[in-house]
């Protein structure tokens, strides 16, 4: 190819054209690495920092007409910090000692529920259309070009300049300053700090101050890039930011600040390179669509498959981590059979009870409620196989589900297949996707392959879907993507009632499956690898072949899911449905109920259609008290992502979730009395039988095992 | 005299498994008090009691007379308790330098910083040899060094030592007592936790045996030997 005149200039110019947003990026990754620095934590939240801050700023700045210096004040350098103390003095200081990925999920949680919270505490709400403010007057109108080559404009040259003055600052404290190295301390081992006679909580509060201080400037500096103020944004914000760090193996400061900067321009030469590139060679051209909004994803995804050296990071091991006690054993539920045998009996009761009443009682919303509901529950069940058999984080469930519900469009739309048939197609496509995702994905391992699941989810979100064989192309744009309801025999499942029957059935045989799994070799393997993957390796189990395996499974059951949930809407909404965003909060709502059981999916799946309808908008007090609502009611559906959200927290002290915690608690108190009341009445007759029993925890060590901080 | 560090019919454990069961243990000021026991006796968490690693669910732990039951670590540290934690003491992923500074700074003020690093380095030259290095890298012999040369430098009233040997050279074992000695003559009280009984005897003065979390002996050094070589015995043949 013979370059053209000029190159030279155009190479400097996307290079001037990349600086101001990589800056950005870098300070972002700054702000990301210390506070995994710092304290450990993969803080994901790091973009819902950003946004509360920039929201704050928009908020004060329009609509009460404030002035710009004290609104940044306020969304900066009060707002900012302040969060950060609230998250490391309520939530992280408890977490210290928790693994890596309760952290993760925890953060994850809270990504979830602090944009909700800021939304509905000050009754902010991202409109589309109004352009954020930036720092300056005219910044996106006016414009200087020093070099003749390209011209800034002056929200990019404030960008720039506050990026360098906060690294040049940051750069400064750790040199210099006593706390930077104390913050460093803290790191590798709270308790060594503490014996150094330095106060280690102290120094991990300023520490988060700091971060988030980094996140709120990040936000407001980043804010006018985008049309509306939207917490989604800023979530891709923290996965460049990831990417950036990730350069830097997460603990480099200097290497991020060099990842943002490159990154920023890397993204600014594609965009000027690319076009011409694909003029000569027609091929690159769909690339050139999708490709570059999604560099990040692709630096990411490919940085952490292709580099595996950074789950090695040089991180040490707190040598006092003995003085912790130790962790919460899951014990295994243990009830007695009478127990066992009255709760199935009241599950069915009740069960039977909800089916008769939807089914004669319900109108057409609740009977959509409801299907909705079960679809939902068959969907997380797929995060019940990865992260409560398997114990890995997914974040791309949305996407298998997108898989399934694309699979029936294309089918039904192309060559008029049955949506039943195209929904095990789409299954099995996603089965086949999940596995090969699982092959460089699964050696990562941690909290790496919940990041590398997300930047694949963000990947497919930004390009895939693009794609007109797997997202329709424009056609699909301009009227959704259609999907009939399909006739099975001589029932028509167009049916509102009928369909809710079939789902209800395949949601049925799904569970059983998933029991069957758990109780089979597969979850015995699953779970010797949770426990200690050297032990389970020792006796000839492979790691990677039974993960693969429940990869691909959940992946089928979120793409039968997926295509189900499709059938029933009769559209794919992939917007509404799948996106990554939307996948986050299933995987907060399963961890935080519970992981690892049927019923846990079944209940974060009501929980995710029906909380909304029954709890906030108060239908289920109406009902109770009939139509005597007080007056709060009703509240915002947001309050949802929060509860739930900061309910995560939880996920870090109970891993089994919060329903099966109390759950455990309820039937080993429910168990003694049981046995105290048999002893009463036959004295050594319960003594007898609890020496022939297994080993059953007692009850009250059971509870003081749970109540371990 | 008011004792240098006391801990009075201390319980104290991890999560639901208990540890000690009412242990009292008396170092005086200047005094040096060994504390011998099988594996699992309990010797580990009364060095982390002592020095407030670990809150003792009952009894009190007071230093220089001051009770600080139930305080933070590092008011125990600043009250003048220094600890060497059994296996690697220092900041594995920081340089050797940093890891003296970060005790330092406190204890002698930025003013004093470069004069502490100078006089830790004079006392161990292969620290100084090594300062730019990262301390994980060092021998099990030179971390040792370095977590003494943080004490050196500036005494504190109580060192509680744990397990110091573990793991060393017999040679390098024998230049970490004679380090303690050095560190004893500036009138630094001891607590030594320690399975090479030999060493321990020669240091102290005063034996504590410890035996399933309780006080099984204590009593002067030169009766220790027998009394641990009789239970030692006991022991293996029974």
């Amino acid at each position: 190819m013979v370059l053209a005149a000029g190159t030279g200039t155009d190479v400097v110019r996307a290079i001037l054209q990349g600086t101001p947003p990589g800056a950005v990026y870098a300070l972002v990754a700054l702000g990301f690495v210390l506070t995994y620095k710092t304290s450990g934590v993969f803080n994901l939240a790091f973009g819902a920092q950003a946004f509360v801050s920039a929201a704050m700023f928009f908020q004060a700045r329009v609509e009460w007409g404030w002035s710009t210096v004290p609104a940044l004040v306020l969304a900066v350098f009060v707002l900012a910090p302040l969060t950060g103390l609230l998250m490391e003095r309520l939530i992280f200081r408890h977490l210290r000692t928790a693994s890596a990925v309760s952290k993760l999920v925890v953060a994850i949680g809270l990504s979830v529920a602090l944009p909700s919270l800021f939304e509905t505490l000050t009754g902010f709400a991202g409109v589309a259309g109004r352009t954020p403010e930036g720092l300056v007057p005219d910044g996106a109108t006016v414009f200087y070009d020093p070099l003749g080559v390209y011209p800034f404009s002056r929200d990019e040259l404030v960008a720039l300049g506050v990026a360098v003055v906060g690294m040049l600052g940051l750069g400064a404290l750790f040199r210099f300053s006593s706390i930077g190295l104390a913050m460093r301390a803290v790191v590798e081992s709270p308790r060594m700090t503490e014996l150094a006679g330095i106060d280690a909580d102290r120094v991990s509060s300023v520490a988060w101050m700091l971060s988030s201080f980094f996140a709120g400037m990040a936000g407001v500096l980043i804010a006018p890039r985008f049309n509306t103020l939207m917490a989604p944004d800023f979530f891709h914000l923290v996965v460049v930011a990831v990417a950036a760090a990730a350069i830097g193996r997460l603990v480099s400061l200097p290497r991020a600040l060099i990842g943002g900067l490159g990154l920023g321009i890397f993204i600014a030469l594609f965009r000027t390179f690319l076009p011409r590139w694909s003029a000569d060679h027609p091929w690159l051209e769909p690339f050139q669509n999708n490709l570059t909004p999604s560099m990040p994803f692709v630096v990411l995804f490919g940085v952490l498959v292709l580099w595996p050296a950074i789950r090695r990071s040089p991180a040490a091991a707190d040598p006092l981590s003995g003085v912790d006690p130790p962790p919460p054993s899951l014990v295994s539920a243990t009830r007695s059979a009478v127990l066992t045998r009255a709760a199935r009996v009241f599950g069915v009761c009740f069960l039977l009870l909800v089916g008769l009443t939807v089914w004669f009682r319900g109108d057409v919303v609740w009977v959509h409620l409801v299907t909705q509901a079960t679809i939902m529950s068959l969907i997380l069940l797929s995060v019940t196989v990865i992260t409560g058999l398997a114990g890995q984080i997914s974040l791309c469930q949305g996407t298998f589900a997108a898989i399934g519900a694309l699979t029936v469009f294309q089918l039904a739309d192309r060559w008029d297949v049955s949506v039943l048939a195209a929904a095990l197609v789409g299954a099995v496509i996603a089965a086949v996707v999940g596995a090969l995702l699982s092959i460089p994905v699964l050696r990562l391992g941690g909290i790496w392959l919940a990041i590398a699941t997300l930047a694949f989810a963000f990947f497919f979100d930004a390009v895939m879907l693009k794609f007109s064989w797997v997202g329709g192309g424009d056609s699909a744009l301009l009227q959704g993507h259609r999907v009939p309801r399909p006739v099975l025999g001589p029932w028509d499942l167009a049916d509102d009632r009928r369909f809710l029957v079939l789902v209800v059935v395949v949601f049925a045989l799904v569970s059983v499956f998933v029991i069957r799994i758990r109780e089979g070799t597969t979850g015995l393997i699953l779970r010797g690898l949770r426990g200690s993957e050297v032990a389970a390796e020792s006796v000839g189990v492979s790691p990677a072949r039974a993960r693969m395996l429940a990869f691909a499974i959940s992946a089928a059951i979120a793409g039968l899911g997926g295509g189900l949930l499709a059938i029933h809407q009769e559209n794919v909404n992939y917007g509404n449905n799948f996106t990554p965003m939307a996948a986050l909060f299933w995987v907060v709502l399963v961890v935080t109920l519970s992981a690892r059981t049927v019923e846990g999916a079944a209940q974060a799946g009501a929980a995710f259609s029906l909380f909304n309808s029954v709890i906030l908008r108060g239908d289920g007090i109406g009902w109770i008290t009939r139509g005597h609502l007080p007056g709060f009611f009703p509240l915002s559906p947001k309050w949802r992502f929060v509860l739930f959200g900061l309910a995560s927290i939880q996920f870090a002290r109970h891993p089994e979730g919060l329903v099966e915690h109390g759950k455990r608690r309820a039937t080993a108190g429910m168990d003694a009395r049981l046995a105290a009341r048999r002893e009463r009445a036959e004295p050594g007759a319960a003594s007898s039988t609890a020496q022939q029993d297994p080993p059953s925890p007692d009850p009250s060590k059971v509870a003081a095992v749970g109540k371990q901080p | 005299m008011t004792p240098a560090l006391e801990l009075l019919n201390v319980e104290a454990g991890y999560g639901p498994f208990r540890a000690l069961f009412g242990v009292t243990i008396s170092v005086p000021a200047g005094g040096a008090v060994a504390l011998l026991g099988a594996n699992g006796a309990g010797k580990t968490t009364v060095a982390r009691v002592a020095s407030g690693l670990l809150e003792p669910s009952a009894g009190s732990v007071l230093v220089d007379g001051r009770d600080l039951t139930g305080e933070r670590t590092f008011r125990f540290a600043r009250a003048g308790v220094a600890h060497a934690p059994e296996g690697r003491s220092v900041f594995a992923t920081f340089t050797v330098e940093e890891n003296l500074t970060l005790s330092f700074q406190r204890l002698l003020g930025s003013d004093g910083l470069d004069d502490g690093l100078e006089r830790a380095y004079s006392i161990f030259p292969r620290l100084g040899e090594r300062r730019r290095q990262v301390a994980g890298t060092l021998s099990g012999g030179e971390q040792r060094m370095l977590s003494m040369a943080r004490v050196l430098v500036e005494a504190p009233s109580v060192l509680v030592a744990d397990e110091l040997s573990l793991g060393l050279a017999p040679i390098v074992t024998d230049e970490i007592y004679a380090t303690l000695e050095a560190i004893r003559a500036s009138g630094t009280a001891m607590l030594i936790v320690e399975q090479h009984v030999g060493h321990a005897l020669a240091l102290c003065e005063h034996v504590v045996l410890l035996d399933k979390g309780t006080v099984a002996w204590e009593g002067p050094a030169d009766e220790a030997a027998d009394v641990v070589v009789s239970r030692l015995f006991e022991k293996s043949g029974g």
